[in-house]
C-alpha cells in the first residue's frame, strides 16, 4: 500500500490513524471529532476504530481543550488537539503562550509537552467571519512553540507522523482550501527533517518563498511568468518556527531575487522576519528589496471580498515584475 | 435562586466563634454564620462532633497532632524566613500564606504519595507535605529560575503564576490517571480572585463530563490582592459546584482537622470513581498579598485582629495542651527546630549562585530550534569579545 493518490484532508486522517494505531499514548481531542469525523471529516472514522477514549469529543471551551491536554502530556500522554477554526484559537492562546510553550523550560527539562495543536486555517472558502484567518506569526513568536503548514498530501502525512514525534508542542496550521486536493502520498518513504524547507520548484530568475495554502498559488505564478520567459523558483518552507532561513539564503543568492507570500497580513507577518534576515545574510548577492505579498492591515473582510484581499496570481505577477525591474 | 437560600441562616453551632469578621464581610460570608461550614476544631481549641466527617480523622493519633502541629509551625517559620529575606535583598519577591497553614497542611497532609498536587505560587505548606524541600521554593522568587524542582520527583508541579490555569492541567492530568486505569487523584490548587477566570469554569465543565478524579482546593482568603470575595461572586463559591453536578463543600480553612478530613473525603471519592469535588477553605490572608502589597490601603486592622483570633496554629496548639498531648518539651524542641530551619532557609539562600549566563537559552525546547542555537552562538560570540578584560 506504499504510495497511493489521496486528499490532503485524507492524508492528516491516514496519519493519526498510523498514530494512534502505534503509539497508545497518542490522543485525539477536539469539538466534533469523534462521531462526526470533525467538521472537515479530517478525524473521520478514528473514534469508531480506537473509542471514545482515545478519541475525544471535548466540551466547547479551546482553553478547556489545550489546558486538559497539557496535563494529560504530563500524565504521559501525547494529545493531537483539534481547533475547529483559526478564528477560535484565541480563548486557548493563553494555555498556549503561558503554559504549553513555557513549562519545559520552567522545568529546566524535567517535563515535556508533546501536544500537537491542530488548526485548520486561511481563507479562499467563502467562509463567515473567524474562519479564514492566518494567525501563524503570532505563534511564532513565541519561543518554545513550533509552527509548521504542509502544502500538500504527502508532507501532511509525514509532518503530522513527525509533529507528534516531537518532545515539543507543535502548532499544526492546516490549509483548509486545500484539504481536498490530491496527492501522491508514499507512507513507507522516509522523510526529510520536519524543519527543512524544500525546493519545490528550480528557476534562475526570482525566488517565491511561500508555505501552506500559498504554495499552490506560488506554482501557477511560475507557470504564468514561465510562458513571460521569466524563470522562478518556488521555496516550500514548510515550517514557520523554526524557519529554514539556510534554504532561502542558498536560493536567493543564485536568484538574487526574493518575494514572500503569505495569507496572513504583511504587517509583522512572516515575511518580515525572512525579509530582516536574508537582507543581513545576503545584503551583496540582492538585486532588489525583498518584496513581500500577503494581506492588508484590516479585518478580514467579509467573503465576497476576500479574492481582493488575499495574494492571488495577478497581485503575485505584478510584485515580481516589480522585484524584477529593480 | 441560591443568594435567596443562603440569607436563612441558623445560629452557628458554637458560641465560643461568634463572627467577629472586619465590617467589610457581609454575613452572607461571614466564617462560622454558614451552618455548613465544617469544623473540628473551633477557636478555642475544642474538639466539635460531626456525624460525617470525624471517621475521617477517627484514627489519627496524638502524634499524628503533633506532626500537624509542627508542620505549621515549619511551614510559618519558613514563610517568615522568606518574607525577611525579601526584606534583606535576596529575594525579589516573596508570597507569604500567612495565616493559610491549616488548609494547606491540613488538605497536603490527606493527600497519598501517589496523588497529583497542581499549587498556584502560594502553596508553600503542601510543598513541605509532598516533601519539597522549601529552600527549592525559592530559586524563582530569587530569580534564578522559573521552577527550581522537578515535578515528578514529589508528584508536585511547579508553581503557576498565571491565575487559575493549572485547574485546567490538574484535569487533563487526572483524566489520564482514569484512562490509565490507577486509582490515584488530583488535587488543585486556586483562591477566590481565580474563581473568576474562565480556566476555572472550564475545568469544572471538563472534569464533571469525563467524571474525572480531581479535587479543587479553593483557599477563600477573602483577598484577591485588593480586591474582596464579594467582587468575584454574589453565592458562596462552594455553592458554585452545585451548577456543574457535583458537591462542593466550605470547610473552616483554620482547623487543619477539619481540613485533613474533608480533603481525605473528597480524595477518597474521587478514588472510589465518585468524580470531582470542591472544598472551599474559608480563611484568611493575615499577610499581604505579596511583599510588594500594602494592605493598609484597602482593608482595616480590625478585620485581621478578628482573623488572629482564629489562628490556626493557636487553636491546635490550645487543643494539644488541654489534652496534654504536648509537653513543653515538644514546644521547645520545635522552637529549636524552628530557627534550625530559618538558618538552614537563609544560608542556601544567600548561597544561591546566579545561573550561567548561557541559561538563557537552555530548555527553550526539548528537541532543538535552529534559531535558538544561532542565537547562543551570537551571544558567545559577544560575550567572547569581552575576553580581553576589557567590559562586561
Amino acid at each position: 500500500m506504499a504510495a497511493e493518490k489521496m486528499a490532503l484532508a485524507k492524508a492528516i486522517n491516514e496519519s493519526l490513524r498510523r498514530a494512534l494505531d502505534s503509539d497508545p499514548k497518542v490522543l485525539v481531542m477536539g469539538e466534533d471529532v469523534g462521531k462526526l469525523g470533525g467538521v472537515f471529516r479530517v478525524t473521520d472514522g478514528l473514534q469508531k476504530d480506537f473509542g471514545e477514549s482515545r478519541v475525544i469529543d471535548t466540551p466547547l471551551a479551546e482553553s478547556g481543550i489545550v489546558g486538559t491536554a497539557i496535563g494529560l502530556a504530563l500524565r504521559g500522554y501525547r494529545p493531537v488537539v483539534e481547533i475547529q477554526f483559526d478564528g477560535f484559537v484565541f480563548p486557548a492562546y493563553d494555555q498556549i503562550v503561558t503554559q504549553l510553550a513555557k513549562m519545559h523550560a520552567r522545568s529546566l527539562g524535567k517535563v515535556k509537552l508533546p501536544v500537537v495543536v491542530r488548526i485548520p486555517y486561511g481563507g479562499g472558502i467563502g467562509a463567515v467571519e473567524h474562519h479564514s484567518e492566518s494567525p501563524e506569526s503570532l505563534f511564532a513568536h513565541v519561543a518554545g512553540l513550533k509552527v509548521v503548514s504542509p502544502s500538500n498530501a504527502s508532507d501532511a502525512y509525514w509532518m503530522m507522523q513527525q509533529a507528534i514525534q516531537s518532545d515539543d508542542p507543535v502548532i499544526f496550521f492546516e490549509p483548509k482550501r486545500r484539504y481536498w486536493d490530491k496527492g501522491e502520498v508514499n507512507t513507507e518513504a522516509i522523510p526529510g527533517p520536519l524543519h527543512k524547507a524544500q525546493v519545490v520548484r528550480e528557476g534562475t530568475d526570482l525566488t517565491l518563498v511561500a508555505y501552506g495554502p500559498m504554495v499552490k498559488l506560488c506554482h501557477e505564478v511560475a507557470d504564468a511568468a514561465a510562458e513571460e520567459g521569466k524563470s522562478l523558483e518556488v521555496l516550500d518552507l514548510r515550517s514557520v518556527s523554526p524557519l529554514d532561513f539556510d534554504s532561502i539564503q542558498a536560493s536567493v543568492q543564485k536568484t538574487r531575487r526574493l518575494v514572500v507570500v503569505h495569507e496572513a497580513p504583511v504587517f509583522f507577518g512572516s515575511g518580515a522576519e525572512i525579509a530582516a534576515r536574508i537582507t543581513e545574510r545576503c545584503f551583496y548577492h540582492l538585486e532588489a528589496p525583498v518584496l513581500r505579498v500577503g494581506g492588508y492591515h484590516a479585518p478580514y473582510p467579509p467573503a465576497r471580498l476576500e479574492e481582493e484581499y488575499l495574494p492571488g496570481l495577478d497581485r503575485v505577477l505584478d510584485t515580481v515584475d516589480r522585484a524584477l525591474a529593480y | 435562586m441560591t443568594v435567596e437560600s443562603t440569607a436563612a441562616r441558623k445560629p452557628r453551632r458554637s458560641a465560643g466563634t461568634k463572627s467577629t469578621a472586619g465590617k467589610r464581610t457581609t454575613a452572607k460570608n461571614a466564617p462560622g454564620t454558614d451552618p455548613e461550614l465544617v469544623q473540628l476544631l473551633t477557636p478555642e481549641g475544642e474538639r466539635v462532633k460531626n456525624a460525617e466527617y470525624d471517621k475521617y480523622v477517627a484514627g489519627i493519633t496524638p502524634d499524628d497532632l503533633r506532626g500537624l502541629y509542627r508542620d505549621m509551625v515549619l511551614t510559618r517559620r519558613f514563610d517568615a524566613e522568606a518574607t525577611s529575606l525579601q526584606r534583606q535583598g535576596e529575594l525579589g519577591l516573596w508570597a507569604s500564606l500567612l495565616g493559610q497553614e491549616a488548609a494547606q497542611i491540613g488538605s497536603g497532609r490527606a493527600t497519598r504519595e501517589d496523588d497529583y498536587v497542581f499549587p498556584t505560587y502560594r502553596e508553600h505548606g503542601v510543598a513541605w507535605c509532598r516533601g519539597v524541600d522549601p529552600t527549592n521554593l525559592l530559586g524563582m522568587f530569587r530569580g534564578v529560575n522559573n521552577g527550581g524542582w522537578d515535578p515528578n520527583t514529589n508528584n508536585f508541579q511547579l508553581y503557576t503564576i498565571v491565575i487559575g490555569s493549572q485547574t485546567l492541567h490538574a484535569t487533563g492530568y487526572a483524566m489520564g490517571i482514569a484512562k490509565d486505569g490507577a486509582d490515584s487523584a488530583v488535587i488543585a490548587y486556586f483562591g477566590d480572585g481565580a474563581s473568576s477566570q474562565g480556566d476555572v469554569a472550564e475545568s469544572f465543565t471538563f472534569s464533571a463530563v469525563y467524571n474525572a478524579p480531581v479535587v479543587f482546593f479553593c483557599q477563600n482568603n477573602q483577598w484577591a490582592i485588593s480586591e474582596p470575595t464579594e467582587k468575584q461572586t454574589r453565592v458562596p463559591l462552594y455553592q458554585r459546584a452545585q451548577g456543574f453536578g457535583f458537591p462542593g463543600v466550605r470547610v473552616d480553612g483554620n482547623d487543619v482537622l477539619a481540613c485533613l478530613a474533608v480533603t481525605k473525603w473528597a480524595l477518597e471519592r474521587a478514588r472510589s470513581g465518585e468524580g470531582p469535588t470542591l472544598v472551599e477553605a474559608y480563611t484568611y490572608r493575615m499577610g499581604a498579598h505579596t511583599t510588594s502589597d500594602d494592605p493598609t490601603r484597602y482593608r482595616g486592622d480590625d478585620e485581621r485582629l478578628a482573623w488572629e483570633a482564629k489562628d490556626p496554629i493557636l487553636r491546635l496548639r490550645r487543643y494539644l495542651e488541654a489534652s496534654n498531648h504536648a509537653d513543653e518539651g515538644f514546644f521547645a524542641e520545635l522552637e529549636a527546630e524552628s530557627e534550625a530551619l530559618g538558618k538552614r532557609v537563609r544560608e542556601a539562600v544567600r548561597a544561591m549562585p546566579d545561573p550561567d549566563h548561557f541559561a538563557i537559552f537552555e530548555n527553550a525546547y526539548a528537541d532543538g530550534h535552529a534559531l535558538v542555537d544561532e542565537e547562543r552562538a551570537q551571544f558567545a560570540a559577544y560575550q567572547a569579545s569581552f575576553a580581553d578584560g576589557e567590559g562586561a
